[in-house]
């Protein structure tokens, strides 16, 4: 057995078969043969060597007439790679006497030869190890041919253990058989996270190297509240593990049971829960597991679904189907946010060297007004049909909010004139979630209806540290207090306003963060429509003067440490006393770093 | 009989693709079995695989090792190349 520790992306237990995809999306299928099939795979082998070798001779023909010798010179190379004799000798060697199938032998053999080059520190000489790579999927390309699984269609569930897992191939998902979800690189708040948490299934990411620990097959178990996976575990291993299950399933049908009751403070305040959405037809769910509304629902996939850039009209029957589930509950749409680690390749012209500051969200939206007008125009005539408001992200100055206004205004009337319905006087927001954005929110606030932090960005840009990126991911703290600050003025700017402030980054459902937020004045929040029976229970539990006390606390510590430390305490405090109505199994506490628990697993 | 001799790394930067597919061509024209040696890394001269697996930089220095009829001029002739003929135009 291995085990690994990750980083926890979306919590509970998974169980199951491995289902290995490599940054191909190709199955590596079971490793092992019996002595009959040695010599078919051999020749497996030795045909994808060949069809390899001829495919490169191709493009070293091709290479030389349209760019020159020189530039063909890399095909020659991987020609001489592919055809080299110690390779064969040593794959046929891994076939003949481990007994592994081509493909695995091949992979094996060139992981070996990747690994090697880890430790070069010359520029020119560490670049070739991208050539092993190439050859290694052109090769296997071949061996593995009409092998390559149909992800959309499985026999049985399985866990997916991936390089990374992008939006369009959880879409193509067979959903009914995911039953998590392990990757190598991401954080706490990336875009596997975010899917993971849509899907209600446990995921670990920034595994590193998890693809190459485990292979298709194993059993492998998943533990997302602490970023734990083990790798072909142990009989103890998977007791403990199940008992854990048991236990939160359990804990789910209690919290489900609070569905329909107010999210009020014991001293009488109300506060309002809304739901993130990404599609359309989440918006049921939210309003079943009690939000009040959709505080956010994010028009991206849409883009991200489609080969190419969606129609008004196919996007009008999504954003309608999205209200409709919302049943007159209101709902936030937010104009598409494309970019950074969104962006479809459709879209994207020219790579950009930091697509996290680059033309993104609002700003390609301003710059390409037909595709954005389209947009908008397709947001106007849904929300005909409910109470629909629009928000537009990553604004940072008051010049891009006035040219996004001006737009919607400019498609109003265009509107008008061709006689369509669309909703004329709806509500227009900004989030927050620059630093610009927060430090000037005073002045934005006098700008729009609404506002809403999200603090996945914010905390970001504030702190400088790219969320996704497995090395720094640690670094990233929602509670760091200068993102705490940039909050509490953003909240305080919009009271003076008199415009409302909600928060809708993962910061909101994180039941450690609630009544910080509520002591600093949020009375809205809106996240995952699975986190909102644990807020409701913490919300039913407190006082709004002992929020209080807590953020005044929070507000004066300078460290991340101490404001964490603090916040679980408190947190603890708080489910600990409100235990009368559980059995006395008891449920574990969550907590944004994954490492408290309690009843059964270390 | 085997016989050996030495050659430096001269260009900026080593043993990459291009020096080794001049290498793999020269020796192509010889009979000799022979094997380059970097440190206690030792690759067989007609295989591109293990030659670029030698990670030999700017500055290693070889040895090389050579066993056959023609072993002489095949070392005279490697030699030369590496040290003067792989510096890029």
């Amino acid at each position: 057995m291995i085990t690994k520790k990750g980083i926890s992306a979306s919590p509970g237990v998974a169980i199951g078969q491995a289902l290995v995809l490599d940054t191909e999306e190709y199955r590596i299928p079971r490793r092992t043969i019996d002595s009959a099939q040695v010599a078919a795979q051999v020749r497996v082998l030795d045909d994808a060597l060949a069809a390899s070798r001829d495919e490169v001779e191709q493009l070293r023909t091709a290479a030389a007439r349209r760019l020159g010798e020189k530039a063909a010179e890399i095909f020659a190379f991987h020609a001489a790679l592919i055809s080299d004799d110690q390779l064969r000798r040593n794959v046929v060697a891994l076939i003949e006497n481990r007994r592994l199938n081509a493909a695995y032998a091949f992979g094996s053999e060139m992981n070996r030869r990747q690994r090697e080059f880890q430790h070069v520190n010359n520029a020119y000489l560490k670049e070739r190890v991208h050539d092993l790579y190439d050859i290694e999927k052109r090769v296997l390309r071949h061996i593995l041919g009409r092998e390559r699984e149909d992800i959309s269609r499985l026999s049985e569930p399985v866990v997916i253990v991936a390089h990374d897992v992008t939006p369009s191939q959880v879409l193509l998902f067979d959903r009914e058989r995911i039953l998590g979800i392990a990757v190598n690189v991401g954080g706490s708040t990336s875009h596997t996270a975010i899917i993971a948490q849509m899907l209600g299934i446990p995921a670990v990411v920034g595994l590193n190297d998890i693809t190459s620990d485990i292979a298709g097959g194993e059993t492998i178990i998943i533990d997302g509240r602490h970023g734990i996976v083990a790798c072909n575990p142990d009989s103890d291993t998977i007791d403990r593990y199940r008992r854990t299950q048991r236990e939160n399933r359990a804990t789910q049908a209690r919290l489900r049971t609070l569905r329909d009751l107010p999210a009020v403070t014991l001293d009488g305040v109300d506060i309002q829960l809304l739901a993130n959405i990404e599609l359309a037809d989440e918006a049921r769910d939210a309003l079943e597991l009690g939000a009040q509304g959709i505080g956010l629902y994010r028009t991206e996939f849409l883009f991200l679904a489609s080969q190419r850039i969606p129609t008004e009209e196919q996007q009008f029957e999504v954003f309608r189907g999205a209200v409709r589930h919302a049943r007159g509950r209101p709902i936030t749409i937010r104009t598409m946010d494309l970019g950074a680690d969104k962006i479809a390749a459709h879209l994207a012209t020219h790579a950009e060297h930091n697509p996290d500051l680059g033309l993104r969200s609002i700003r390609y939206c301003l710059q390409h007004l037909d595709l954005f007008k389209s947009h908008l125009r397709a947001i106007l005539r849904a929300a005909a049909e409910g109470d629909v408001r629009i928000m537009f992200p990553l604004v940072t100055t008051l010049m891009e909010l006035r040219q996004a206004r001006g737009t919607v205004a400019d498609v109003m009337e265009d509107l008008e004139e061709d006689g369509v319905p669309f909703a004329r006087r709806l509500p227009i927001g900004m989030m927050v979630e620059t630093p610009a954005a927060a430090m000037q929110s005073a002045v934005f606030a006098r700008e729009v209806d609404f506002m809403s932090i999200g603090t996945n960005d914010l905390t970001q840009y504030t702190l400088a540290v790219d969320r996704s990126n497995e090395r720094v991911a640690h670094l990233y703290a929602a509670h760091n207090p200068a993102v705490l600050r940039l909050i509490r003025d953003v909240v305080r700017a919009g009271r003076r306003s008199g415009v409302s402030v909600n928060i809708c980054g993962q910061m909101a459902g994180d039941p450690a963060y609630c009544e910080l937020l509520l002591g600093m004045g949020m009375r809205q929040l809106s996240m995952p429509p699975k986190d909102i029976p644990e807020i409701k229970r913490i919300i039913r539990s407190t006082t709004i003067e002992r929020c209080q006390q807590i953020a005044r606390k929070v507000l004066r510590f300078d460290a991340d440490r101490q404001v964490i430390n603090y916040l679980r305490e408190k947190l603890r405090e708080l489910t600990e006393g409100g235990e009368e109505e559980r059995a006395t199994e008891g449920a574990e506490t969550d907590d944004p770093e994954g490492n408290i628990a309690r009843g059964g697993v270390a | 009989m085997a016989i050996e001799r030495q050659a430096e790394v001269r260009n900026r930067e080593g043993l990459h693709f291009r020096p080794i597919m001049r290498i793999v061509d020269l020796v192509a024209r010889f009979e000799a079995e022979i094997k380059v040696a970097n440190g206690d890394r030792v690759a067989n001269i007609r295989s591109p695989l293990e030659l670029l697996m030698l990670t030999a930089t700017q500055g290693t220095q070889l040895r090389l090792i050579a066993d056959g009829a023609d072993a002489e001029q095949a070392l005279a002739a490697l030699v030369e190349l590496i040290e003067n003929g792989l510096v890029e135009e």
